[in-house]
């Protein structure tokens, strides 16, 4: 495969991508090439159409020709993408719609139209879908989508119960549904008694995968509790490899003639072998792609090439070795995920992100519209009897064995699952696009292949469709509130969302107890001897550190231009005037008109707990990290707030800045910190991604937070308050006066508002807001008030940055 | 979990923790895990940058709140039996528990689950709730899109609803009294803290 490295874009890559795919489909589509048939295996040409040399004989010369068949592979190719792109756009022109009705749902609708209108004009659909271009092209990106975007924290803090419903559920629906069918076949009254018990068994298998996408969605508005998002979500995952990996089995089973017992059990050996080889490979990729991307900080454009690549990589091998290729490239993005993102610059993070969820939606759009298309124009093989019994175990057996499964796990789990979870997980098994695509690459070899793709497609449209659409309301009426909202008072409503937000607070305090030993050691493992092999500059890991780098508060400060108004400087303004003047304001009547709006007002803005669970999973968009800036963002802007007014009033400060724990941790930091290390220069990223001066993380700065200061440059008394905490800590000092060199450089333009004298020293704080964050916080407990006394000295006495022994303290 | 009681003997004033907080031995023990794990140091005691670096925690809105609770005011440090008094708020009541008349309230009581939320709001530790206290926290759990007025709005409802001796601030018994209907058992406690 030749593949063109145009590095500029994404776009360009997709393009060639498809181009590539087009090989593939050259194989299968009747086309009579032009003797410069050559083209389509070599690169696209992107240019027009050219002439060929002009012919001698003829004497005309043809001004404007058309050579279609040169380019209808990839035509053909790149329309199909953009019709399903505009279907998707069109989806959120409305937005209510997707609200009640799942996108798959849509996307179905959307290829049954197009179906309709390819079939009234007997045209045939583009016989693409052959098993290999399904398994090496499309399959890969959606799986690596979900793989990526996977929250591997509470995935491995549930992982038993993850693989429990996958393996065990998967093998108890294939089994029982195809046991079941055979049975029905028995049955003369339906006629289909030539199907055999393995060809029941591979059909079973073909409709036991579940799809999550529909649910997830579904789930994100309910409060559904994470555990459950996160089993539904590792099992529809693992069901994947399970099923292609039963799909392989029985469609070799299924060649025999006469099984063997001692066949079965090789087989179900085999099967282990299948899945936990998968797993190593793909470790052994993450961990390979990881190291690889330790090296790349010269070269930023090719590292998201380097991810995919590997992924791809681990998928065609574990092909190759027939072991599970999904397994292989779930685990090996997980692996690479958390390493990679630290080598990584933040553009490539982002690139690679939107990347492959372009990938991954474009594939599973693809997947469904063909659904829709094939539905109507194949020939459908209709048993009444037959089918409708497919349906009614498939639903029969997956709710049995969510049932079972439950009762026999919940003792094992810390948060065992209730009769409602247990429903939302049966009733959320949603069958898509694996199912689909697995039937239609059923060898011809079946005898009742056209049944068992009817079969398949009927039950694929009823659970999208119906359970699909049905979900949300009936989750609903399950949750359904007790209380009427507007006999609530408000009183309440807040007080009981403050008690939600502290038992958040507290569980996460406490962690999470079952799986924490092996975590705790891997942890340990990981950050000894891992994370200095893999990762290029590894620093001690600080939560809100990393937490920020996620972040990319640059996007985060683009809100905050966007706010209305000044968000940092005006609410705090106004609340420190009345603090300080103590207004009272008069009581005025409320209308109870007032109340109904606030009543909304609370229920739309107040911060859900749990946002987490929200941001990830999204399958069709990107993870939205809105909440979690404008907390963060918040709490920045209220230290700085509590800074300025620290630095004036003596009292107010104590009871103010004791506030903010939760920013960290000095001390680790800077210890951890040798001295001297300064920003990487090598980053070509930073420089012209900054107009704010960049947060002085002891970390790379080129990594994320760009910290904009703009609000903030009035604020002069800022530097004062800094000046008070500087004196306590002179190592802290130290450190910092090492980094100061390249600062001022970069935020000279900073300085121009501010006290000459403490002009460095706020540049300083502010880039190192989290030292100085947590210095203040202890020194806050013990801050008497006489300490602000001192608070104007240092301004006097230090116009410069010198090192200076801690005058007191 | 055979060294249970070996372990508990290595953890100071166990079977006195286990009598106040009513928590099982192995709980005792997790907590205690926990807490090792949170004390990176190994300084046998709790910092507020130790809270910190629970990266959940940052993402609250009341995060801070929160741990500033954990910290009696003066104090700077957090010991192990600290730690777990205060978690022993979180446990569900126990509803079989025998009322004996001369014992000292558990610390999972319905009261001492609204004292401790009552304090998450009162930070000057002045008994009452004042109304900037109210908006402080109202800014922290609402969203960006609310404008000044509308909190403060919301916050003057608040008061005039629960306040009862018109002294524009909340105190503890009018807090007590205005979520006399709500399920505080339910509301402030962890399950697996049973």
């Amino acid at each position: 495969m030749v593949l063109n490295f145009n590095q500029r874009s994404p776009f360009t890559f997709l393009m060639c991508l498809i181009c590539t795919v087009s090989l593939g489909y050259g194989a299968n589509v009747n086309v009579i090439l032009e003797p410069t048939a050559t083209s389509p295996s070599k690169l696209p040409p992107l240019s027009p159409m050219e002439e060929t040399d002009p012919d001698p004989v003829e004497t005309t010369q043809a001004v404007f020709t058309l050579d279609y068949p040169r380019i209808q592979i990839p035509f053909e190719i790149t329309l199909w993408v953009l019709l399903a792109s505009f279907a998707k756009i069109g989806f959120h022109v409305y937005h209510k719609i997707t609200v009640w009705v799942p996108e798959s749902c849509l996307l179905i609708s959307i290829g049954l139209i197009v179906g309709g209108i390819m079939h009234s004009l007997h045209e045939k659909p583009p016989a693409v879908l052959t098993s290999n271009v399904f398994f090496l092209y499309m399959l890969p990106p959606i799986v690596l989508d979900s793989g990526y975007f996977m929250p591997t924290r509470p995935l491995f803090e549930n992982f038993g119960t993850v693989l429990w419903f996958a393996v065990v559920g998967t093998l108890w629906n294939s089994i029982g549904i195809g046991i079941s069918l055979f049975a029905i076949c028995q049955i003369e009254a339906f006629g289909v008694q030539d199907i055999t018990l393995q060809e029941n068994l591979l059909f079973a298998s073909i409709i036991s995968a579940v799809e999550p996408v529909a649910v997830l969605t579904v789930f994100e508005d309910i409060s559904i509790h994470e555990q459950l998002y996160i089993v539904v979500f590792g099992e529809c995952l693992f069901n994947d490899a399970v099923t292609v990996v039963l799909y392989n089995l029985f469609n070799h089973v299924a060649a025999l003639e006469v099984v063997e017992a001692g066949e079965v059990f090789l087989d179900i050996g085999r099967f282990f072998v299948v899945g936990l080889g998968g797993m190593i490979f793909g470790v052994l990729f993450g961990f390979v792609a990881a190291f690889t991307t330790r090296f790349t900080g010269k070269v930023r454009e090719i590292e998201p090439l380097i991810i995919f690549l590997y992924s791809y990589l681990a998928y065609l091998i574990a092909e190759l070795l027939a072991i599970s290729s999904i397994m292989a490239i779930v685990i090996c993005a997980l692996t690479m995920k958390y390493y990679v993102e630290e080598n990584v610059s933040q553009r490539s993070c982002t690139t690679i992100r939107h990347v492959i969820k372009m990938f991954g939606s474009v594939s599973e759009t693809l997947i469904f519209f063909f659904l829709g298309v094939v539905t109507i124009t194949t020939e459908h093989q209709w048993n009444w009897g037959y089918i409708l019994f497919t349906l009614l175990f498939a639903l029969l057996w997956r709710g049995l064995g969510i049932l079972v499964l439950t009762q026999i796990i919940n003792p094992f789990r810390t948060i065992p699952f209730n009769f409602k979870d247990q429903f939302c997980l049966a009733y959320g098994g949603l069958r898509g696009a694996v199912s689909f695509a697995l039937a239609f690459t059923l060898p011809d070899s079946i005898g009742c292949k056209k049944l068992f793709i009817t079969g398949t497609i009927v039950i694929i449209i009823f659970t999208v469709f119906i359970q699909g659409i049905t979900l949300r309301p009936l989750l609903k009426l399950i949750n359904v509130r007790k209380t009427n909202r507007n006999q609530e008072t408000i009183n309440s409503e807040i007080h009981k969302r403050l008690m939600e937000h502290t038992v958040a607070g507290i569980e996460d305090l406490c962690g999470q107890w079952s799986h924490y030993y092996w975590k705790d050691k891997f942890m340990k493992f990981n950050n000894r001897i891992i994370r200095k092999i893999l990762i290029r500059d590894n620093r001690p890991e600080s939560s809100i550190v990393a937490l920020y780098k996620k972040l990319e508060l640059q996007n985060a400060m683009e809100i905050l231009d966007q706010m209305p108004g000044d968000i940092s400087a005006a609410p705090s303004l106004i609340s420190l005037h009345k603090e300080r003047k103590n207004a009272s304001k008069s009581r005025k009547k409320l209308l109870s008109s007032d109340v109904t709006n606030m009543h909304e007002l609370l229920s739309k803005n107040m911060y859900k707990i749990r946002q987490r669970t929200v941001s990830y999973t999204n399958k069709h968009s990107l993870p939205n990290d809105i909440t979690a800036r404008e907390i963060l963002m918040r709490r920045h802007t209220s230290l700085r707030r509590s800074l300025r007014a620290g630095s004036f009033h003596g009292t107010n400060a104590s009871k103010m800045s004791h506030n903010y724990f939760s920013l960290p941790m000095g001390r680790s930091l800077n210890t951890g910190f040798p001295p001297g290390r300064l920003v990487h220069t090598g980053d070509g990223d930073t420089e012209s991604e900054i107009d704010y001066p960049s947060i002085r993380r002891p970390r790379r700065v080129s990594s994320k937070a760009a910290m904009p200061l703009r609000p903030l440059n009035t604020l002069k008394e800022v530097a004062s308050s800094v000046d008070t905490v500087d004196e306590q800590n002179e190592e802290q000092r130290g450190y910092r006066r090492s980094h100061l060199g390249s600062n001022v450089s970069r935020s000279g333009h900073l300085t121009s508002h501010l006290h000459h004298g403490s002009s460095r020293n706020y540049s300083e704080g502010d880039h190192d807001f989290e030292e100085q964050q947590s210095r203040l916080s202890p020194h806050a407990w013990v801050q008497e008030p006489q300490d602000n006394s001192d608070v104007q000295h240092p301004l006097m006495r230090r116009p410069h940055w010198l090192p200076q022994t801690p005058h007191d303290k | 979990m055979g060294s249970t009681s070996s372990t508990l003997l290595k953890i100071p004033n166990a079977e006195v923790l286990m009598q106040e907080t009513g928590f099982s031995p192995a709980h005792i023990i997790r907590l205690h895990d926990r807490f090792k794990a949170l004390d990176k140091e190994g300084r046998g005691y709790l910092c507020p940058q130790d809270f910190g670096a629970i990266k959940e925690l940052a993402m609250n809105p009341i995060g801070d709140r929160i741990i500033g609770a954990f910290f009696s005011p003066g104090k700077e440090t957090v010991d192990f039996s600290t730690f777990v008094k205060i978690l022993a708020h979180f446990r569900p009541v126990d509803k079989d528990r025998p009322k004996e008349p001369n014992s000292p309230e558990p610390i999972n009581s319905r009261s001492n689950k609204l004292k401790f939320a009552f304090q998450l709001y009162d930070q000057d530790k002045d008994g009452k709730i004042s109304r900037d206290e109210l908006l402080k926290v109202l800014r922290a759990m609402l969203g960006m899109q609310v404008t000044e007025e509308q909190l403060e709005s919301i916050a003057d409802r608040t008061i005039q609803e629960a306040d009862l001796d018109r002294d524009e601030a909340i105190s503890f018994e009018e807090f007590r009294k205005s979520l006399e209907k709500v399920n505080i058992d339910h509301k402030m406690s962890i399950r697996f803290l049973r």
